[in-house]
């Protein structure tokens, strides 16, 4: 790689109008499969200088695939990838930034010790005589902070003390501080609540002002139409349009992004399932997090959460099994009020959660099958182990675990088999009300039918289950009542059986201008 | 409920409590000073407590760049035993000898933290276990060849442990030294930067283009040089190489504790050696008051003790890593947003 980047001075004013900005990317037939599986067929992808392209799809699509294989994490299996006309080929995400390319990612790659300068010059430190420059770092950072029109921010500030929007802003410092001439993000907005959105807005403009090309992708509609000249949408790792903005409506926009066909098969309602007393009520509930929730969920109902990512879902389970308590408003179960200030008040007053991430906090991975299950009742009801340690035999036969015997420990058991113990292992504590977050992420059908099969039984034992997830098809097949979570708040709520594109639109604000009827508490 | 408590605590910086606590041990140390009807100010009494900061200084501010580094060395204590038997052996209380002595133990104390560095930064062995390993290896080795005393330092060469510019230990002034180059490479070289880039996330270092090896590596080798000066510093005071004299310091668990008491995340990547100084001068301090109160040795470990556990949990509070809330905290650029409306 010796080709040096051109000199910034060789832009020509800003591109407003689009149509004779120069390309500054071009890729053709990008193709890509991890272990057989395809996730990127054959995609064109045109970016020009001083214009927004956006990128949209839903989850596994292949945004996130084509990033990064313009960021240099991925090589691609096929197609080329042009910048001004150079073939170009990146096999370290180093080599895509000093020719130009700088990424944000979704997760942050950030070293939250250390200052905002610091960060921003990270393997680049300014030197005099050998020593870093901390001086000439301050400035350079107060500069660049400047030009993107952020004040407020000090170069000295670690990073730790900033919010995430902040975060946000320092990324994106780093990726302009490479003298990128092409920056995508990757979902900038999915963690900042609306006003914060604004400021990366500002920043946008300001650098393609300078004749910066951005990729960026977002799942919230209102932002790709507010932003973008161009627009890409993917839809199982092809391309399904690519037009220029004006062109596009939201509506047309969610059906190209879907278009399918329900395919997946959900069970119906197990007889006798009744609708009975509340089981959890929320009242204006809030935490740092997640604010003002209003929900109530019944014996024998299963209300799913939709959302966005960053939107608050998984803050809400947290919140309600008191991992990050709620600190005001109410909650009750089965009508006695209650405010667990951890899991285990929270297991004591009859609320059970299957979290996101069962290899992380699921499950002990070297533990055996038993002591999985035996887990939470072992730890918050001690008494009743010698029932649960007889019942949990029948329990997994029931559930149809696959595995030897059950000192098996439960990290040589496929994904499926560990989401049941995982399962087991809660309805062990005989829960009367069942949070579950993303309860069939990362599992083949079969396991994921039996999971459905066990809900409807679950409601229909007068159980009441909260379930999150990112898949629509999921939340939309299973729900009785579907809660659409948008900026730490409840957007709305819609009926069973309402299609994608209102859940969507609803997720993404696009049903209605978000931020004009939300005033800021000023306390 | 946890924010409360830390209150007043929060506004100050892990080095701000470190200075704190050691304004506070000094004036206990000065009220039960006089209760003994002694005065803690007198020049011996604080040349007493510099002159035993040095040699824990050393190893302390060597131990600080492993542990920001993301790595610990447990192979000090025998590292600076080596320097003194293998050092004093060349001297033999020639003084001609002093520079080859010298030169020949710090190199062999920079050899062992080579191999400790590579250990841990190629062949991604923990630091504890690495030089759990490398120090059993030299303790042995110890063991076998030297039984008791060996070599001895001459007289210009002890001179090092007993001579005094005004009331401050020359031994104190040089390891002081020590820590102020050690302040100038963590705060003003790219090597130091790049240190707590490492130990604070090595993936993130990586992808922002640093040699991940390198600091580690550098880092393993200033920590065995340095525990080498502490040895040499031992050789001069005792005016013979003894080989057991650095597991009965018990440097490498006090090592570790000033690095911590001086609010160095154990985890790496967050700290700095001014705490670790003030750290070691904790311990100075609290020996020194015990001894003059003629404590007796067990119960100043428990007390030794008890600070270290309380000075982590006290850091504990204040370090829980959360998420920036959303609707509790206003941002700076709330503010900013603010006021552009």
């Amino acid at each position: 790689m010796t080709r040096s980047p051109a000199a910034p001075d060789a832009r020509t004013g800003p591109f407003a109008s689009g149509d004779e900005a120069p390309v500054l990317l071009r890729a053709r037939g990008l193709t890509k499969s991890f272990v057989g599986h395809t996730v990127l067929a054959d995609v064109d992808l045109d970016l020009c200088a001083g214009q927004v392209h956006g990128l949209v799809g839903e989850n596994g699509a292949g945004k996130s695939t084509l990033m990064k294989i313009l960021a240099g994490v991925h090589a691609a299996d096929a197609g080329t990838v042009e910048l001004e006309g150079d073939e170009v080929t990146f096999s370290h995400p180093l080599q895509a930034q000093h020719a130009g390319i700088s990424t944000v990612f979704q997760e942050f790659n950030l070293l939250p010790e250390r200052s905002v300068a610091q960060n921003i010059w990270l393997g680049r430190e300014p030197r005099r005589h050998g020593l870093v420059d901390v001086a000439r770092m301050h400035r350079d950072t107060r500069d660049l902070l400047d030009q993107l029109g952020v004040d407020g921010l000090r170069p000295q500030q670690s990073v730790r003390s900033l919010s995430v929007a902040e975060q946000q802003v320092v990324e994106i410092a780093k990726a302009v501080s490479y003298d990128a001439r092409i920056i995508s993000m990757d979902e900038p907005t999915a963690a900042l609540a609306d006003h914060e959105v604004q400021l990366l807005y500002r920043i946008i403009e300001e650098l393609t002002g300078r004749g910066v090309a951005i990729l960026y992708v977002s799942h919230r509609l209102k932002e790709i139409f507010d932003l973008c000249d161009t627009i890409t949408v993917l839809k199982d790792g092809r391309q399904v349009a690519s037009r220029p903005a004006e062109e596009l409506d939201a509506g047309e926009l969610v059906r190209l992004m879907v278009g399918r066909e329900m395919t997946a098969f959900f069970p119906d309602p197990a007889p006798g399932t009744e609708v009975g007393e509340p089981r959890l009520e929320l009242r204006g509930a809030g935490n740092g997090y997640v604010d003002g929730i209003d929900l109530t969920l019944r014996a024998g109902e299963i209300v799913g959460i939709a959302g966005l990512q960053g939107s608050g879902r998984t803050e809400l389970m947290e919140a309600i099994f008191g991992v990050q308590p709620f600190t005001r408003g109410e909650m009750r179960v089965d009508q006695r009020a209650t405010r667990p200030g951890s899991p285990r008040a929270a297991v004591r007053s009859g609320l059970a959660m299957i979290t996101e991430d069962r290899k992380a906090t699921g499950l002990a991975l070297n533990q055996s099958i038993l002591d999985n299950a035996l887990g939470p009742v072992r730890a918050v009801f001690p008494f009743r182990t010698p029932r649960a340690r007889r019942e949990i035999p029948g329990l997994l036969s029931n559930l149809a675990v696959a595995a030897r015997a059950l000192d098996q420990e439960v990290q040589f058991l496929s994904g499926g088999n560990q989401q049941k113990v995982v399962l087991a292992r809660w309805l062990a504590t005989e829960p009367r009300v069942m949070l579950m977050d993303e309860p069939t992420r990362g599992i083949d059908v079969g396991a994921k039918h039996s999971i459905y099969e066990l809900m409807r039984v679950l409601a229909a034992e007068g159980v009441a289950v909260l379930m999150v997830s990112s898949e629509l098809p999921e939340v939309i097949g299973m729900s009785d009542r579907i809660v659409v979570m948008r900026d730490g708040r409840i957007a709305g709520e819609l009926p069973a059986g309402s299609s994608e594109e209102t859940v969507l639109q609803l997720a993404t604000g696009a049903l209605e201008r978000p931020g004009d009827e939300r005033i800021e508490d000023p306390a | 409920m946890s924010t409360r408590t830390g209150g007043r605590l929060h506004g100050l910086t892990s080095t701000g409590i470190v200075g704190l606590v050691l304004l506070g041990a000094v004036i206990l140390g000065t009220v039960l000073t006089a209760i003994e009807g002694r005065n803690f100010f007198s020049t011996g009494n604080l040349r007493d407590i510099l002159t035993a900061m040095s040699i824990l200084g050393f190893i302390a501010i060597g131990q600080t760049l492993v542990v920001l580094g993301g790595s610990l060395d447990l192979s000090v204590p025998f590292v600076a035993s080596l320097t003194g038997v293998v050092s004093g052996g060349i001297m033999a209380g020639d003084t001609g000898n002093v520079l080859p002595g010298v030169l020949a133990g710090l190199g062999v104390a920079a050899a062992v933290g080579l191999v400790n560095g590579f250990v841990v930064s190629v062949l991604k062995v923990h630091g504890f276990i690495a030089s759990l390993g490398t120090g059993l290896m030299i303790s042995g080795y110890l063991a076998t060849n030297y039984q008791g005393n060996h070599g001895s330092a001459p007289s210009s060469f002890r001179m090092i442990g007993i001579s005094f510019i005004g009331p401050l230990p020359v031994s104190t002034l040089i390891m002081l030294g020590c820590a102020a180059g050690a302040v100038l490479l963590l705060r003003r070289t790219r090597l130091g930067h790049h240190l707590y880039a490492v130990g604070g996330d090595a993936e993130v270092a990586r992808l922002s283009g640093i040699r991940t090896t390198i600091p580690l590596l550098a880092a393993h080798v200033l920590c065995s040089v340095l525990a080498g000066c502490a040895g040499l510093l031992l050789l001069a005071r005792l005016s013979v190489g003894n080989p057991n004299v650095g597991s009965q310091g018990q440097y490498d668990l006090m090592s570790i504790a000033a690095v911590v008491l001086g609010g160095t995340l154990l985890a790496g990547g967050k700290g700095n050696v001014t705490g670790t100084i003030a750290g070691v001068a904790i311990f100075a301090v609290m020996d020194n008051v015990m001894a003059v109160m003629q404590v007796d040795p067990f119960l100043r470990n428990v007390v030794r003790g008890v600070v270290i556990v309380a000075a982590v949990a006290v850091y504990a509070r204040r370090e829980i890593d959360r998420r920036p809330a959303r609707f509790e905290r206003p941002g700076v650029l709330d503010s900013a947003l603010e006021e552009a409306r």
